[in-house]
């Protein structure tokens, strides 16, 4: 027991530095928010403040981990959720597959990103860094005590139990070692504009500087987010063993939501630095997608959205995270209101120009939101109102945000190719002339191939196409190519401001992400038979054998495997295994699919129950379906390369004098 | 993390053995038992968690399942399939739900948003001299302008 005794001063050792890290986070709340007109030592001081409570986080997180690696069942959290037979990397992901250890986890960000502040944000006017860090604090405040009173992570058990009873056995993937450190880092990130936005509230200040400030922040989180949603939806599509990539459930919802208000928010700091437009609308998108966040996290945890019921099992937890929630929110939101009308507006903007797009184009996310959130909210409502049960899935958001959508893509290849100010139309509609035919072309020539099998098909494929290749229109403008010799394009190209390419390539990624969805949802086929060992069967030209049949066992799980061969319409056969597993601690099954890639198309085979002495077994070709992830992934890139820009890392001036002549770009 | 919970809920669906549409329940005429996979991916699954009868593999899915196509081989069309379901079952079973006195808000709820927006948007237009653009406007004049103009499009734009 000499490990468990050591691990017993750490364990303890990080529930103090937890404890320490919010009475620090109290007082640098406070400090900051009522003190901010103190200027620069107070925000040295702060600055330290908020490094240190990330290290003393920090501590407090490596403790569980510890105690979940040496597998010390001391602590309550490892009885719960581990087991010493679990391999090494779904240990450490255990600690954030529950309710508390994914707080402290949360947490750690939130202390991660108001560090990042501190360092990075030196050249900050003081007034406004004392102002963002001790709105950071109060964050880190109030879920800090949320955790230790209701959820505290490091309650332990005395005597010991010798083995643990392991975590849920579906979430024991490389998925989850992955999935929520990225999804919530995508959450957490937007609490810096949330942070930014209450600085600009009650400081009363807010100009060009402040957008350019809040941009990296808002695009450092949406890329997190961006790759967290697209990881849980490849996590779904592979774990859950039917290929469904997406369900529109509530708690999909809830971190869709945020993504679709951080886009908005990216494309509206933009404009109001690049125009000193539309300040007290980004002011209130920055308030909505954290706002949108927290309630990604935790109305959806504390059980509410996905059923009343669960909701009371827990009642003191729900009904203080509805009350930090409610303050919190409504507390930013009452600023707003009180204090939105003293911000200077400044811009003013024709209909036709960059301006103008960008706007439509958060008119239509904005819209977004609004449906995605009424969609999921309202049986709820319905319930508690008038006691009448609906539900709201799939079909319907299909169609609401298809709907919202659609218009959304038809106009956002010309959004870049608009000067700002003022611009010409027409214009614009030539340079788009090439990408548009090359749609029309692909979208005839896909569905005569294809066939038709989905009326909207063809409409989905042409706005696909129409925005991947339209998103290359500016860089063919800039580069002149085909006009000028093909070396000086291509030096022109390389010279262009990175963010130029980050609009090309974001605006790409979507494109590809439309394609991906409406060709695994229009030709996707689906086989559901029997087959024992020997047998085979045939779906869109591959040709599966099921070669052997036998049980095997795994570490913490017994293994029923199907051995199987399949054969592409090319010739060129592959050996797959598909998987039915048995936990030995829980007694729970799940799948394992097998999935084979063939260029952007997936093969993916599901061994089911057995039937009468014979497999079920079912078989899906999905055609182009790693489109859906690969946008996603260049989307997240293109973010990436906006952020190394030039004119990011080079930082803003204290305060933005007069709109200088921008590039019109 | 939000999927971490779905999965929780869809787990409780995978307790059951019995996975989803199986051989045995499906029909020999193609053509009725694609509509009944039509049918079942519209029907919630109802101890499940937003997953559909088509998808699930609870027990109570697969009994709805083989009651759809039992409807469906007594000749009901879709509409009265669905109806036979809903005067069993209620409203809830409908994953797309229908327009009515309960639903009429969540139906409108979109456009009426999209339009409030519009209208905010070519309110402040409107109020927005056209010619702001226009190069030989002084930085100060930009600023009376601004001025004169008072709200702008920001404020319209919240809702």
């Amino acid at each position: 027991m000499a490990a468990g005794d050591r691990n017993a001063v750490s364990i303890e050792l990080g529930h103090f530095a937890l404890i320490l890290a919010c009475a620090i986070a109290t007082v640098s709340a406070l400090a900051g928010l009522l003190l901010w007109r103190s200027g620069q030592r107070l925000a040295q001081v702060l600055a330290q403040a908020s490094i240190l409570q990330f290290v003393l986080v920090a501590v407090a997180f490596l403790a569980v981990v510890q105690a979940f690696v040496t597998s010390d069942f001391s602590l309550k959290l490892a009885v719960d959720n581990s087991h010493s037979l679990k391999p090494l990397i779904f240990k450490i992901s255990g600690v954030w597959g529950n309710h508390e250890g994914s707080l402290l986890l949360w947490i750690l960000i939130l202390v991660l990103f108001g560090a990042l502040v501190a360092v990075f944000g030196r050249r900050l006017p003081a007034d406004l860094l004392n102002l963002v860090l001790g709105a950071q604090s109060l964050l880190v405040a109030a879920f800090g005590g949320f955790t230790l009173f209701t959820s505290n992570p490091f309650a332990r058990m005395s005597p010991p139990p010798l083995e643990g009873s392991d975590l849920n056995p579906i979430l024991q993937d490389i998925g989850l070692a992955i999935h929520p450190p990225l999804l919530y880092a995508g959450y957490v990130g937007f609490s810096i504009c949330f942070s930014f936005a209450m600085a600009a509230l009650i400081s009363g200040r807010i100009d060009q500087a402040w957008a350019r400030w809040v941009r990296p922040w808002t695009m450092l989180s949406w890329i997190f987010l961006t790759l967290g949603i697209a990881m849980g939806s490849y996590w779904a599509y592979y774990e859950l063993g039917w290929g469904g990539w997406w369900f529109w459930d509530p708690v999909e919802n809830a971190s869709f939501m945020p993504w679709l208000a951080g886009t908005a928010l990216l494309h509206s700091a933009l404009v109001m630095e690049k125009r000193n437009a539309l300040k007290i609308w980004t002011i209130f998108l920055s308030i909505i997608t954290f706002s949108l966040s927290l309630l990604g996290t935790f109305l959806v945890r504390s059980g509410i959205l996905t059923s009343v019921h669960t909701f009371a099992s827990d009642p003191t937890r729900g009904l203080v995270i509805l009350t930090i929630l409610a303050v919190l929110i409504g507390g930013a939101f009452l600023l707003f209101a009180l204090r939105a009308s003293s911000l200077r507006q400044g811009g003013l903007f024709a209909p036709i120009s960059r301006e103008g797009a960008l706007i439509l184009n958060n008119l239509f996310l904005a819209t977004a939101v609004g449906a995605v959130l009424v969609g999921t909210l309202y049986p709820l409502l319905l319930d508690a109102l008038a006691g009448t049960t609906i539900s709201v899935g799939a079909p319907f958001f299909n169609l609401t945000f298809g709907a919202l959508m659609a218009p959304l893509l038809l106009v956002l290849p010309f959004g870049p190719l608009l000067p700002w100010k003022r611009a010409d139309l027409v214009a614009a509609g030539q340079r788009l002339a090439g990408a548009a035919g090359l749609a029309v072309f692909l979208t005839i020539l896909v569905s005569a191939l294809g066939g038709i099998s989905i009326s909207l098909a063809p409409l989905g494929l042409l706005l696909g196409f129409w925005v991947t290749f339209g998103a290359f229109a500016e860089l063919i403008e800039r580069g002149r190519i085909g006009r000028i010799p093909v070396g000086e394009s291509f030096r022109r190209l390389v010279g262009l401001p990175r963010t130029i390419w980050s609009t090309a390539l974001g605006h790409m990624g979507l494109g590809l992400t439309v394609l991906g969805i409406v060709s695994v949802t229009a030709w996707e086929t689906e086989l559901v038979t029997t087959l024992n060992p020997g047998e085979t069967a045939e779906l869109s030209g591959y040709t599966l054998a099921f070669d052997s049949f036998e049980q095997v066992p795994g570490p913490n799980y017994m293994a029923d495997t199907g051995h199987f061969t399949v054969t592409a319409p090319g010739g060129g056969a592959k050996t797959l295994e598909a998987e039915r597993r048995t936990y030995v601690a829980s007694g729970m099954p799940t799948t394992e699919a097998a999935i084979e890639t063939y260029g952007l198309s997936q093969f993916y085979l599901q061994l089911g129950e057995p039937l009468d002495d014979t497999h079920v077994v079912r078989i899906w070709y999905k055609p182009y379906i790693l489109l859906i992830w690969l946008g996603a992934l260049v989307m997240a890139g293109a973010g990436v390369l906006s952020l190394t820009d030039r004119r990011l890392r080079v930082g803003a001036p204290q305060r933005a004098a007069k709109p200088a002549l921008e590039p019109a770009e | 993390m939000k999927r971490l919970l779905s999965l929780f809920a869809l787990l409780l669906c995978l307790v059951t053995a019995v996975l989803a549409v199986s051989p045995d329940e499906m029909l020999d005429d193609p053509v009725l038992e694609q509509r009944a996979r039509d049918i079942s991916a519209g029907l919630r699954c109802l101890v499940c968690q937003n997953q559909s009868i088509d998808d699930s593999d609870a027990d109570l899915a697969r009994d709805l399942r083989v009651l759809v196509r039992e409807r469906l081989v007594a000749g009901d069309s879709n509409a009265e399939v669905e109806q036979y379901l809903v005067d069993r079952y209620g409203e809830y079973v409908l994953l797309n739900p229908r327009l009515n006195n309960h639903t009429l808000i969540l139906w409108i709820a979109a456009p009426v948003l999209l339009a409030l927006g519009l209208f905010a948007l070519f309110w402040a237009i409107r109020r927005t001299p056209t010619k702001t653009g226009e190069v030989g406007l002084s930085e100060d004049e930009k600023r009376v302008l601004a001025e004169l103009s008072g709200g702008g499009e920001d404020e319209t734009r919240k809702g």
